[in-house]
């Protein structure tokens, strides 16, 4: 590749989006920044991907990246699903930017559905894809009315809800989009993260922008901003824990995915987050069933089945 | 001092809770209600009753502030600071006014629960509005509430959709009251209900209203309601309001030809 030309494809600008389109959403992300949770409405454009895919968040990220960062794109906290792999080439053919899959190397990330294990750091900015940006909506569908409860703090209802989930299932059943309240003022949905991972925004050192494409909204939490997730007195917000710790790489910390194996009740848990999960075999850590420990297991007994374990 | 002064002494003691003047709707050409004035004393019951179309559901919105009068004030007692004109207060405080010091029971229990939350969920939801947070306590209170309108503890989490008429409009009447509001409306409280349920809601709501010292504004067609539960009425018609006095009084020897015919259409079983 010669110096001269430019490292994405030109018949696109610059990031897709057109320059007035990106200074239009960076002034929304301004006022979502100074108002932090308070959704600002935005003239969302078409992208070449469907609704629901993550349409919000790419136009936040188009907006505010550059040539020179670095970007990395995880779905559900792997970098290798459908979702992640195609808005990851998509910026690389319209911006040329280098990408990456670790998260510590990353200027921007976007994201679906999950916050990195790893923590962030001062000047990353974490990008949210938000299907419904409106905490409120199931509990009211008048959009006029939900505004007003936004102005006037009115925020009992949400109580209501979770007063549900504790008289039907004993306990606050809530296990992602698990309402936060922002700075104190505003209740903000958090995107179907986990609620394992709602403690991770509060005074996280990193930008957090959430982009809703469908909805046209877009929020955004500063970095070190308060961020409370709703709970009542004599039941106290909990974050999920599991007995088992990751098959591959032994972690206990992190937020762990069931898999099945097999039709006969084989399953397996591993971390959502495929980096951290490399990052820790990498270094040596390894949980029940990583290659070398299944090896190991087999290979007393049935030395033959060994093989077509490693051939398969 | 003479009797008449005797008798309007203790009166002007009193603050009015809701004070109304010259309120009139009307929707373009179709008029909703002309000129009506009262004044109402906290603990007092007020009935308004009239043939459908006469106004009086207009009227009803009109003084919860969910309708805009086209001329006329409604001046409410907020927090015993005295009079203050309900349409010229901010919006987040007319709307805290209503889920507190006031409470609403429409005719059709479905406008005024919801249908998906359960009922104790119903019940608390005016107490986690006003900043409950302990859910114990809630549930503790939702229960007392469920007991005093003589509805069964056990289903407390139960979804209002399974339960019958009368027990919907009572859970009704609990989710308004858990708050202690000075002054409840209603509309058609036992509308659509049959008449031995009918008599055991009227029953609960007198006891609650005179236990707790409520006023309320009772709109019905049903002259029996306002005989058994208020102190004084407005008999309305097209709109406008053509008797008022005491009930027994009204009800008794009505003056004016309407209110007499609407006393003697009542069938005597």
């Amino acid at each position: 590749m010669s110096a001269a030309r430019p490292a994405w494809d030109e018949a696109y600008n610059f990031a897709y989006l057109d320059e007035q389109t990106k200074r239009m959403i960076r002034r929304a992300l301004l006022k979502a920044l100074a108002v932090p949770g308070y959704q600002v409405p935005f003239g969302g454009r078409e992208m070449p991907l469907a609704y629901g895919w993550g349409t919000g968040g790419m136009q936040v990220t188009a907006s505010v990246i550059g040539p020179s960062d670095t970007l990395k794109v995880i779905d559900q906290g792997a970098d290798d699903t459908t979702n992640a792999v195609s808005i990851r080439r998509f910026f690389q053919r319209v911006t040329g930017v280098n990408t990456t899959e670790a998260t510590e190397q990353a200027d921007i990330i976007q994201t679906r559905h999950r916050i990195p294990e790893v923590p962030l750091r001062e000047g990353q900015i974490l990008v949210y894809q938000v299907p419904q940006p409106e905490p409120l909506r199931k509990l009211e569908p008048r959009e006029t009315e939900t505004r007003k409860m936004h102005g006037f703090g009115e925020y009992g209802l949400m109580h209501v809800r979770l007063y549900e989930d504790i008289a039907r299932f004993g306990h606050i059943a809530t296990t992602y989009s698990y309402p936060v309240m922002v700075n104190g003022r505003y209740l903000m949905s958090p995107t179907p993260i986990p609620k394992f991972d709602n403690p991770k925004m509060r005074n996280n050192p990193a930008i957090q922008l959430f982009g809703a494409g469908r909805e046209k909204r877009i929020y955004a939490i500063p970095p070190y901003t308060r961020v409370e997730s709703l709970d009542f007195e004599d039941h106290p917000f909990e974050v999920q824990r599991w007995p088992h710790a990751c098959a591959l790489c032994g972690s206990r910390e992190s937020y762990l995915d069931e898999v099945v194996l097999d039709d006969s009740g084989g399953r397996m848990f591993v971390c959502s987050d495929t980096h951290y999960c490399a990052t820790r075999r990498a270094a040596g850590h390894s949980g029940a069933m990583a290659e070398g420990s299944v090896a190991r297991a087999l290979a007393p007994s049935a030395g033959k089945q060994e093989d077509s374990h490693e051939r398969a | 001092m003479s009797a008449l002064e005797a008798v309007t002494a203790p009166r002007a003691a009193v603050r009015p809770l809701l004070r109304v003047c010259g309120l009139s709707k009307s929707y373009g050409e179709t008029v909703g209600c002309v000129d009506v004035s009262f004044t109402l004393y906290p603990g007092e019951v007020i009935g308004i009753v009239g043939e459908s179309g006469s106004g009086k559901s207009t009227l009803l919105n009109l003084l919860c502030a969910q309708l805009e009068p086209d001329a006329g004030t409604v001046e409410y007692d907020v927090g015993g600071e005295g009079l203050r004109d309900v349409f010229c207060l901010p919006e987040p405080q007319r709307r805290r006014l209503m889920r507190t010091d006031w409470g609403l029971v429409h005719q059709n229990p479905r406008d005024g629960l919801r249908m998906d939350v359960s009922a104790g969920g119903n019940v608390g939801e005016r107490l986690m509005a006003v900043g409950a947070r302990h859910y114990g306590a809630i549930r503790g209170e939702a229960l007392d509430w469920l007991s005093r309108v003589e509805l069964d503890g056990g289903r407390i989490d139960d979804r209002p959709k399974h339960f019958s008429g009368g027990m919907q409009q009572r859970l009704q009447i609990a989710r308004n009251l858990v708050t202690r509001p000075r002054l409840v409306f209603m509309d058609e409280p036992t509308g659509g209900l049959d008449v031995s349920v009918q008599a055991r809601l009227l029953d609960l709501l007198r006891g609650l209203v005179r236990e707790m010292g409520i006023a309320a504004v009772v709109v019905t067609h049903d002259l029996a309601v306002v005989r058994l539960l208020a102190d004084r009425l407005m008999v309305m018609r097209r709109g406008r309001v053509v008797e008022e006095g005491l009930t027994d009084q009204v009800l008794d020897d009505p003056h004016h030809p309407y209110t007499q015919l609407l006393v003697s259409s009542v069938l005597q079983v």
